[in-house]
């Protein structure tokens, strides 16, 4: 394939595309797909099937919207209207999307479904890597390529040398997505000057936080974006292999992928001699098997090299030896997401989105009590009131907010009184929380903050790899001495030998894993130490979740 | 092989750069505690024992997979240090069944003389007491979980040294297990050559040879009666 046979490819798929003068766009992503999103778009099709309107009338399964909450989604793209998102739609409702958006009779039942364009939720967006999440559909690659998907491929290998890439990458100061946020140029660059006879791409789709699934949904609704990022990436270090590691726990997410490799391998975008250039690029799907500890890198890299996922100490960095001791570069699928448009848009338009320091968007996955649930990017440096009362519109019932939790178990809380802090990589941290993998919890006053410690430190315990002892066996204690603390069953002493243990494990244990475990208790403790001390000294719980026990 | 220059411990001392930093302590006579490390077998840095203090780095470095550089200036005994590692110890006594008194290892066991060289005289933490099997299949060695600290010695020296990886690791975090042939009872290991090394390295009492133990001495009584029948009624009982 070279670019005009690329550009033919978009007009063709624009043309088909336009001659429907409707097209019902239904979101396959997981969360809709469980809320009943497959019958919604079978009886799409059926109603257009029924009436013989296959030439007029498209129906189209496609990525995520966004609101997930509210799912299933459809939206109504109209020649010469504005795009219409009805929420909540069940088949019966589908049949009344067809009478009134094709058959042009009167739903009245539609009424209130269609979601306000002007909804702050979407408004106060910026859209970059999902773009084009909730308009194409994934499983095909005509139609990512006819919103301009591959060029920036092309326009790598074409008009730039390996190390304009990486610079250009550093321009527009972007920062590894996966939670650390490392300077993805640099590391970039580090791989391309490290030597060695092979070198290696390697996305990681390991997502395990509690609650999140930002990457889940990139994979599941545009997965080609990643494969451009990931090639783009091979070009510019000089890898001729990629490897995406998902999840076990995605298996929608591999399927696409697959399909989406294979597609892209057909038409002379991976594979050898990628867009007729000398440059070969092949990606393979790993699967993880369900382990928490293999988004940590090192370990990622054993379970790809067949071995137990354990991490080793670092140095050596993965840049210098990776995978089977080759120079390899590892990225969150999010930030290969990113890349794309960095090249075809420009590190300068890039960089014009975000803070000083933090550069560009950023997806959340909202969860917890707030009204609106779902999947949301947002510019770096937007406060974290614009995010939970504008976008998530605020809480339900009106109840107080509490605290966000950021980064999963390796992040911690933002209490109310910072609501209004521009939310990037430096600011969480000064918070005493990680800006992470783009996990986001709301909570409000019926949330009880030991026992959201309890929660993550549970799931610390359960996910440590067993290699490094202060993880392994600290983990286990601290979970006791919190659950002692939220059955109002411990001492002063205890919570004095618990902050003693955290700092231990923090400072000891092997990989992030262990020296993060203690994060949620850390913050917990630093604003709403009144609660633990609550439950200890007057055996009371304040936010009314914890069962105490009877005094001993 | 080129050298470096360190200090350590307000010592100027100098090493083969290729060399690890916890032998470069070692080789000064310092004494540092290990469990996870032996020599002859690949470093894993697990025990986290031997973490040590470098100046100008807000982590601390576990020595053993850490190698010498120019200039360093390691701290091998602090306060915090050895608060941390007599934690690490407590920690480990608690995770499992460590009582000395029935092991076959009490007076020989490295996390024994360990945790005395650190002066861990009591634990703080919850005695997890976790119900674990013994694996006695074997002809020849027993594998006794309650014991084990998962150093990985054995795993390393079945792996690297004997060449028959009959030994692994199954489970994660606190239900980690040290397995043999595939998590099947080690008298069935068709790998397992039988020769010992995993024993030989294990510094506590999981892994020992047979009829070592405290309860395996069988006395025959019977015996005198062999003999006095035999002299006095010329009666030789000889099965």
């Amino acid at each position: 394939m070279n670019r005009t046979e690329l550009y033919a490819l978009a007009q063709s798929e624009l043309d088909r595309q336009q001659k429907f003068r409707c097209r019902l766009l239904c979101c396959a992503s997981t969360p809709c797909i469980s809320s009943g999103g497959l019958a919604v778009q079978e009886a799409l099709k059926k109603a257009i099937e029924t009436d013989g309107l296959q030439a007029e009338v498209e129906a189209v399964a496609t990525g995520c919207m966004g609101p997930c909450s509210r799912g299933p989604l459809v939206t109504v793209k109209m020649e010469g209207k504005e795009d219409v998102i009805y929420e909540n739609v069940t088949p019966e409702i589908a049949e009344k999307i067809v009478d009134k958006h094709v058959r042009k009779l009167s739903a009245p039942e539609l009424e209130g479904r269609a979601l306000p364009s002007d909804w702050p939720f979407f408004v106060k967006q910026k859209k970059i890597v999902l773009a084009d999440s909730g308009t194409i559909d994934p499983e095909k690659l005509d139609s990512y390529i006819a919103r301009g998907g591959y060029t920036a491929l092309i326009h790598a290998l074409r008009e730039m040398s390996p190390e304009e890439v990486c610079e250009e990458i550093v321009r527009s100061g972007i920062r590894g997505r996966g939670g650390a946020g490392y300077p993805t140029g640099l590391k970039w660059h580090m791989v391309r000057k490290a030597p060695g006879e092979r070198k290696f791409v390697v996305a990681n789709g390991d997502e395990g936080d509690p609650g999140a699934y930002m990457d889940r949904t990139l994979m599941e609704s545009d997965p080609h974006r990643v494969l451009e990022g990931m090639a783009i990436a091979g070009y510019a270090v000089g890898a001729d292999q990629g490897y995406i590691y998902v999840r076990g726990e995605y298996p929608l997410a591999a399927k696409r992928l697959e399909r989406a490799i294979k597609a892209a391998e057909r038409k002379g975008m991976l594979g050898m001699r990628v867009m007729e250039s000398n440059f070969n690029f092949r990606i393979d799907i790993r699967m993880g098997a369900g382990a928490f500890v293999c988004g940590e890198e090192t370990a990622l890299m054993a379970s790809i090299m067949g071995r137990r996922g354990q991490p080793v100490p670092r140095p050596p960095y993965p840049a210098n030896k990776g995978l089977w001791g080759f120079p390899t570069l590892i990225n969150n699928v999010e930030t290969f997401g990113n890349i794309a448009a960095i090249i075809g848009q420009g590190a300068d338009w890039y960089a014009s989105h975000g803070t000083e320091k933090s550069k560009g968007a950023k997806i959340f996955a909202l969860a917890g009590k707030v009204v609106n649930t779902g999947l949301i990017e947002v510019p770096i440096g937007i406060t974290l009131r614009e995010i939970v009362y504008d976008i998530g519109g605020g809480i339900p019932g009106g109840r107080p907010f509490k605290a966000a939790q950021t980064g999963g178990p390796s992040g911690g809380c933002i209490p109310a009184e910072y609501l209004d802090t521009p939310i990037d990589y430096e600011t969480l941290q000064k918070l005493g929380s990680i800006m992470g993998s783009g996990g986001l919890i709301v909570m409000d006053d019926q949330s009880c903050m030991p026992d959201v410690a309890k929660f993550f430190m549970e799931f610390c315990m359960d996910e440590s790899c067993g290699k490094c002892s202060p993880c392994r066996a600290g983990t286990v204690q601290m979970h006791r001495m919190l659950d002692k603390i939220t059955k109002g069953l411990a001492t002063m002493d205890d919570l004095a030998r618990l902050e003693e243990l955290c700092l231990m494990v923090k400072e000891t244990s092997l990989c992030g894993l262990g020296q993060t475990a203690p994060n949620p208790i850390y913050s917990t403790l630093r604003y709403f130490r009144d609660e633990y001390e609550a439950h200890i000294k007057e055996h009371h719980c304040p936010a009314g979740v914890c069962q105490m026990a009877a005094k001993p | 092989m080129s050298v470096v220059t360190l200090t350590i411990n307000d010592k100027l001392v100098s090493a083969q750069a290729d060399k690890s930093l916890l032998r470069a302590i070692k080789d000064q006579g310092i004494e540092i505690p290990t469990l996870c490390h032996l020599e002859g077998l690949s470093e894993r840095g697990g025990c986290r024992l031997c973490m040590v203090e470098m100046q100008g780095s807000p982590r601390l470095l576990a020595s053993c997979v850490t190698p010498v550089q120019e200039g360093m200036v390691i701290t091998t005994h602090s306060e915090r240090l050895t608060n941390y590692r007599r934690m690490i110890v407590e920690l480990l006594l608690a995770e499992r069944n460590h009582i000395c008194c029935g092991c076959v290892m009490n007076g020989n066991c490295e996390l024994q003389s360990v945790a005395a060289k650190l002066g861990v005289d009591h634990v703080r933490y919850d005695y997890l007491c976790p119900d674990l099997p013994m694996d006695a299949s074997h002809e020849r060695y027993v594998l006794d979980h309650n014991r084990c600290i998962l150093c990985s010695r054995c795993n390393r020296v079945c792996d690297e040294v004997e060449g028959a990886h009959t030994l692994d690791t199954a489970g994660r975090g606190i239900d980690s297990r040290v397995i043999t042939g595939m998590n099947q009872p080690w008298g069935t290991s068709r790998s397992c050559t039988g020769c010992g090394k995993c024993v030989q390295v294990c510094p506590t009492g999981a892994l020992f040879k047979k009829g070592a133990t405290a309860s395996e001495m069988v006395k025959q009584h019977d015996f005198l009666l062999w003999i006095l029948d035999g002299r006095d009624k010329k009666i030789w009982r000889w099965s």
